[in-house]
């Protein structure tokens, strides 16, 4: 009896150990949960979007000496909670913070579904929820129903229009012919994007000379990277996934697909993409893209010292961008007062390292949509608000 | 042509993905659920030893095959042995194995998760085209499939012509008798065990030089595995192999002729067919 008396007393004391719950610097802490997932089948674009940037953003407060609120400086000591991937995990966990550990401040989700699955939460308790790596059509429903919800990375429909508007200019400048060839992971992101696709191609000009969806977790994309060769197309565009983006590629660049213009959607943005692909990288488009700056090449800089690994093109310095504008939120309330923080948000305008950014209508007035390799760098070519963009450069073999 | 060539490429990556669980339950009849996480553990052995030598991941089946193969006679002797021994039935068995190696899994996940991180990891290796009749293949698939066939052609001959491969046979087909012609058969299961994991492991290395892994990815392969092992047969290693072959052709066929959409509804609709002609698989025996 003792021993389990003792035993139980020595768990609990572990399991406060581990989440940070030393009486001690309780009070000299601002408690910052993160919740994403560790492992399942969203933990790997995680492992490179979500986790470090948060990581980095706590390391960088606290090595300055920790959030100036009105009560002194407080340092950032992040709560993690793993969401396995499952939806109904992450409701549980943001349910959880916000109704019994009481944390100070409850960051965004990882994916489109989790986050619109605990928008609801976030609205109940007054947390302010700057969705990142979400991307909907729904935008202008869902900020009307959930005052706190904010959107940061455009609609469905914007990406697709992007990547189609960019191989339309190419063509009305000559530069590619109309035949393009299409093909889709059949999930949901790579379902809506060839749907909304579809309509915006014709009227672009283009003629669809292949279109065909894969099965999610493919092994040999050579039938259908044949097959779309055989169509004998001018431009490539996959509506893609991290796993079946690389392995397209890979076809593609054996079997001789010869297209001016290559675009995958996710994954491309990624370091990995440029590590295995190298040259074979050069040219290519891709969701995503970020202008090069000197602020920017530094945050990559900090980013690789601190975390240990690369950051992305797409998601990382947005995250990082949005961490900014919390911070700046954080000091200019001087104090943890989710409401305030909220009523801030709506009305002032931001700097941080993508340049100066407004979400006081509850979404961001510009971002990239479009990037291209280019000498090592993923330079956005299109996007939504801003005025200049990197050209297009053709694809000239691999 | 070009339907054959490449399904008999995609046959001999299934086939490295589902010799080893064939070993593991035809022979040591347990249905090892974290089969695909060694699979992974395998790729990842190679990827790092890539990346830090650069030399060929081939090479790294020379660490990776004996670790494996003592981690799972490691495994087998702590965790599976128990089991086998209160056991009173096969049933129970399966049930007890499945719930264990399901729990493994998550260890393997874990570990792998602190070792190596959550990304994406990949390299690029013989990802050049080699021409057959004038039509270029990936020369790593090419590669893989050679190795595929040389695990099979070892794995039967072993088998069938030695006698410690006789003796896996003799407890594929029946442990309780191969007990009483003085088999010793918790040892000779652990050898079976021990050996499809590292069988696993090396299809693993091979199968880096053109899949992208990470750490959760162990689950799919598990499941391929699974469906190929119970095509074939559950106790003769023959039928893994021809399944394994069968269900890359079917699905390179239907992605070709008809809709790339519809390789996976292919190989369901092809596992339910067997199945309902061969309950028990291409070469399951019939139990009396």
């Amino acid at each position: 009896m003792q021993k389990r008396v003792l035993l139980t007393f020595t768990a609990a004391a572990a399991v406060a150990g581990l989440l940070g719950l030393g009486a001690a610097n309780a009070q000299d802490t601002v408690k910052i949960s993160v919740v994403g997932p560790r492992t399942g089948v969203m933990a790997s674009g995680a492992a490179v979007t979500h986790w470090p940037g948060f990581k980095l953003w706590a390391h960088e407060i606290n090595a300055r000496g920790g959030l100036k609120l009105k009560a002194g400086q407080k340092k950032v000591e992040l709560i993690e909670y793993d969401d396995r991937s499952m939806p109904g995990e992450t409701i549980k966990a943001v349910e959880r913070l916000a109704a019994q550990d009481k944390v100070d401040f409850i960051m965004p989700v990882y994916g489109t579904g989790y986050n619109l699955a605990v928008a609801p939460i976030f609205a109940k308790y007054g947390y302010p929820q700057v969705t990142q790596a979400a991307v909907t059509d729904q935008i202008d429903a869902l900020t009307k129903r959930y005052p706190t919800l904010f959107f940061v990375q455009g609609s469905t429909t914007s990406f697709a229009t992007s990547a189609i508007n960019v191989l339309k200019n190419l063509k009305d400048e000559g530069k590619i012919g109309n035949r393009v060839a299409v093909v889709n992971v059949a999930d949901a992101f790579g379902i809506e994007l060839a749907n909304a696709g579809r309509p915006l191609f014709k009227q672009a000009g283009f003629e669809i000379v292949y279109d065909k969806s894969y099965p999610l977790g493919t092994q040999d994309y050579a039938p259908v990277i044949k097959a779309a060769k055989a169509a004998n197309p001018d431009a490539f565009v996959a509506w893609s996934y991290p796993p079946d983006t690389f392995g397209l590629l890979e076809q593609a660049k054996i079997e001789g697909l010869n297209v001016k213009a290559y675009y995958s959607a996710v994954a491309v943005a990624f370091p990995a993409f440029l590590g295995k692909y190298g040259k074979a990288a050069e040219n290519v488009l891709g969701a995503g893209g970020i202008q090069d700056s000197p602020a920017i090449r530094d945050y990559y800089k900090r980013h690789k010292e601190v975390t240990g690994v690369d950051a992305d093109y797409w998601g990382s310095p947005i995250y990082y961008s949005f961490l900014q504008v919390l911070q700046q939120a954080f000091e200019g309330v001087g104090s943890m007062d989710r409401k305030a923080i909220t009523a801030y948000l709506k009305k002032n305008k931001f700097k941080t390292i993508i340049g100066e950014i407004d979400i006081r209508n509850q979404r961001l007035d510009k971002y990239w949509t479009v990037g291209q390799w280019q000498d090592g760098f993923f330079h956005a070519v299109a996007g939504v608000g801003f005025s200049e963009y990197k050209p297009v450069k053709l694809k000239t073999g691999w | 042509m070009d339907i054959i060539i490449i399904g008999l490429l995609l046959g001999g990556t299934y086939a490295l993905m589902a010799m080893g669980l064939q070993l593991q339950y035809g022979v040591a009849r347990i249905m090892n659920l974290a089969n695909g996480e060694i699979l992974v553990c395998g790729a990842f052995g190679a990827i790092w030893f890539f990346t830090a030598s650069k030399m060929s991941p081939i090479y790294a089946l020379i660490f990776v095959v004996p670790i494996a193969f003592v981690v799972n006679w490691a495994i087998y002797q702590v965790m599976m042995l128990p089991l086998v021994k209160r056991a009173k039935n096969q049933g129970q068995l399966e049930v007890d194995s499945i719930l264990a190696t399901f729990g493994l899994s998550f260890i393997f996940i874990g570990i792998l998760l602190a070792v190596f991180g959550g990304e994406f990891l990949t390299y690029s290796y013989l990802a050049t085209p080699f021409l057959i009749f004038g039509e270029p293949y990936a020369l790593n698939r090419i590669a893989a499939f050679l190795g595929s066939v040389a695990l099979c052609a070892g794995l039967y001959v072993w088998l069938h012509w030695t006698r410690a491969g006789l003796t896996l046979r003799a407890i594929a087909v029946n442990p309780a008798a191969a007990g009483l012609v003085s088999i010793n058969v918790p040892r000779a299961s652990a050898l079976a065990f021990a050996l499809g994991g590292a069988v696993t492991a090396a299809g693993g290395v091979l199968l880096s030089m053109f899949l992208t892994f990470d750490a959760s990815l162990g689950v799919i392969f598990t499941l391929k595995a699974l469906v190929i092992v119970i095509m074939g047969g559950v106790s003769d290693v023959r039928g893994a192999i021809l399944a394994a072959f069968i269900l890359g052709l079917t699905e390179t066929a239907v992605a070709t002729l008809v809709d790339p959409g519809l390789t996976l509804a292919a190989a369901y609709v092809l596992f339910i067919a067997i199945l309902l002609v061969r309950p028990e698989g291409l070469f399951g025996r019939r139990s009396t």
